[in-house]
């Protein structure tokens, strides 16, 4: 299997803060990866770096195969056209309606005609359940419809690596179930790959194939592999407590 | 190559796909086929399909919603396994019915309606300013719940930072008045008398308008997005449920800090813009210092001074009220901000100018 992503030595932080040192990982094709640790250690802003919104303080890394580092804009644009974020809110435009939130990386992006589009539009919908809500705009929906309304965004240009940052936060058991389920049958069918950002014990477990764990106070990776295995062989106390609730002693 | 083809053979639409089916756009005339044709079975062949996207899964969407609605069996073979969950996953939930559509509505309607809400805007509006007003003058004599920070960055937002803008425009229309009333007064030999023109003219009404646009644009816009954005945020929400009277927690401190500023920035005004027709005079007219000086000495009267410092006041309540108005009853997204901050300045201007034409006609009727 290949490497979708793969950073090496890589370091992230805000000029003289460093978050994250030298940090090394690879994602697999058709991966489940969840990034965990506790709240600021700097989880959102190494998915910042991934998604190129800002470089690392150090270090490459490399996305579909190219060095993200060192590419020029034209493809960088490329590879963020092959790539879909879900944002904690869904950030959908709140000018927009859902249909056309998503219709608009398929026009930016794609030659499809209009009733092509349109009928894309109509089927991620209706992948995320919300078929009928074509003309609803975000301010008239719920928390949980926007996130999956987002996450039909994030799908429009069937990418092949999608980021989540904390998907089920603001949700309730059933929709966080519910969105969980959703993104194991997208990362199945469509064989997309899925770097999750959560620190929602139950998701990780569920979804999470693969794994790596941001200490906030070595700044580094002490953990990683599968989420399950890790809770039965936690490599050292901290990982132990944060599956663990805090239980583990 | 094609990669989708299709006939009817014994009332069955057969349909191979085969090859890559990617990024193609919906097949139109198959669609226009189909639903003129007769036919009772779909079938989908796909043992030679090698690659799929979404536009695959489109066509097949299409079609098995199509054989529902209209009671004709769909069968396949090797479809790949990702596109029949996924079909499954997209005709799983039942489409809500729409009901954000907007009802059509006849012309009379739209007029009541709009009649209406003009009708409820206003009266809400007049709420808003009357206890707004209670507020502030229940201010003096009752310790208000507002902060004091608060105020202060207020009152500098609307003092100190306004004064070079506020300086040079005046500085421009005291100009400006005084070469307009120049080629006028020449001709009858008395230009001197722009001296008095651009005095009395900056002191009684010009100096307060100026600075009451530039106001609106500057502060009321900056007011009415702030609280918007507060709007947007839940802030202003969280306040109420906290029990703190926004009136006077954020409201107040803005309007005292413009009320105050107001009159002090007119006063400034008028100053700059009587230097303007100095500058033009004495400069370009030739007439001499000391006559300009007397000139405009003889023209400053207390009363028209007051005039002018009262606009102000009232241009100040009314920046505050329509700003802090609009900003308070702003949409929650993005857009409604921009929205309550067009409305805030546009307001504020018309509003300006009424109650400069009511006070116009009062202090013509008692004389002042
Ligand atoms: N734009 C920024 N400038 C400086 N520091 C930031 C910025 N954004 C986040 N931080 C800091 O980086 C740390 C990690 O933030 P974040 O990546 O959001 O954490 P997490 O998502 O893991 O909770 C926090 O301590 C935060 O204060
Ligand atoms: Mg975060």
């Amino acid at each position: 299997m290949t490497n979708v992503i793969e950073a090496k030595g890589m370091s992230v932080g805000y000029g003289p803060k460093v978050l994250l040192k030298n940090a090394d990982f690879e994602v697999k094709k058709g991966d489940v990866f969840i990034i965990m640790g506790g709240s600021g250690c700097g989880k959102s802003s190494l998915l910042k770096v991934l998604t190129g919104l800002m470089p690392p303080l150090d270090g490459r890394f490399s996305v579909l195969e190219r060095d993200f580092v060192t590419s020029d804009d034209e493809e960088k644009l490329n590879l963020r056209k092959k790539t879909g974020i879900l944002y904690q809110s869904g950030a959908l435009f709140s000018s927009m309606t859902l249909a056309e939130n998503v219709a608009l990386p398929l026009s930016q992006y794609t030659d499809y005609d209009l009733s092509t589009i349109d009928e894309l539009v109509h089927l991620k919908l209706a992948l995320v359940g919300l078929l009928g809500y074509e003309d609803y705009y975000p301010s008239e929906i719920s928390g949980g419809m926007k996130k999956r309304a987002g996450l039909a965004r994030a799908l429009a240009l069937d990418p092949q690596i999608v980021y989540f940052d904390e998907p089920s936060a603001g949700l309730d058991p059933v929709s966080s179930a519910r969105l969980d389920e959703l993104m194991l049958e997208i990362n199945q069918n469509l064989n997309t790959t899925l770097v999750v950002v959560t620190h929602e014990l139950q998701s990780i477990f569920n979804i999470g194939n693969n794994s790596i764990y941001l200490d906030a106070q070595t700044k580094t990776i002490t953990g990683r592999g599968n989420p399950k295995e890790l809770l039965k062989n936690p490599p050292n106390e901290r990982i132990a407590a944060f599956l663990t609730r805090g239980k583990a002693k | 190559m094609k990669v989708m083809e299709y006939q009817i053979q014994d009332s069955v639409l057969r349909i191979a796909f085969e090859g890559d089916y990617i990024k193609k756009n919906l097949p139109e005339d198959f669609f226009n086929l189909i639903k003129s044709a007769e036919f009772q079975k779909i079938y989908v062949d796909a043992t030679h399909l090698k690659s799929w996207d979404s536009s695959l899964l489109i066509v097949l969407f299409e079609l098995s919603r199509f054989c529902s609605r209209s009671h004709i069996l769909f069968e396949s073979k090797d479809l790949p396994k990702g596109v029949e969950k996924l079909l499954k996953l997209a005709t799983a939930v039942e489409p809500v019915q729409n009901v954000s559509q907007n009802l059509h509505e006849g012309f009379l309607d739209h007029l009541g309606g709009w009649g209406i809400n003009i009708y409820r805007s206003f009266l809400r509006g007049f709420h808003f300013a009357l206890k707004n007003l209670k507020v502030y003058f229940s201010s003096f004599f009752q310790k208000p719940l507002m902060r004091h920070v608060d105020f202060l960055f207020a009152l500098q937002e609307c003092g100190p930072s306004a004064l070079p803008i506020v300086s040079l425009i005046s500085f421009m229309v005291g100009l400006i008045l005084a070469f307009v009333g120049a080629i006028q007064l020449q001709t009858f030999g008395a230009q001197i008398y722009v001296a008095s023109l651009v005095t009395i003219g900056m002191t009684r009404i010009m100096g307060a308008i100026m600075v009451g646009i530039i106001m609106a644009g500057r502060t009321g816009a900056s007011f009415a997005a702030s609280l918007g954005t507060m709007q947007v945020n839940e802030e202003i929400d969280a306040l109420k449920t906290m029990g703190v009277d926004i009136n006077e927690f954020l409201v107040l401190p803005k309007m005292t800090a413009i009320v105050i500023a107001m009159p002090l920035l007119t006063m400034w005004a008028d100053f700059a813009g009587i230097l303007g027709g100095a500058f033009v005079g004495i400069l370009a007219l030739d007439i001499p210092t000391s006559e300009f000086l007397r000139f405009t000495i003889n023209a400053w009267s207390l009363k028209h001074f007051t005039v002018g410092l009262f606009h102000g006041l009232t241009f100040g309540f009314i920046i505050a009220l329509c700003g802090c108005y609009f900003g308070v009853h702003c949409g929650k997204d993005a857009d409604s901000v921009g929205h309550s901050t067009t409305q805030a300045v546009v307001y504020s201007i018309v509003w300006m100018i009424v109650a400069t034409g009511v006070i116009t006609f009062v202090l013509q009727r008692i004389g002042i």
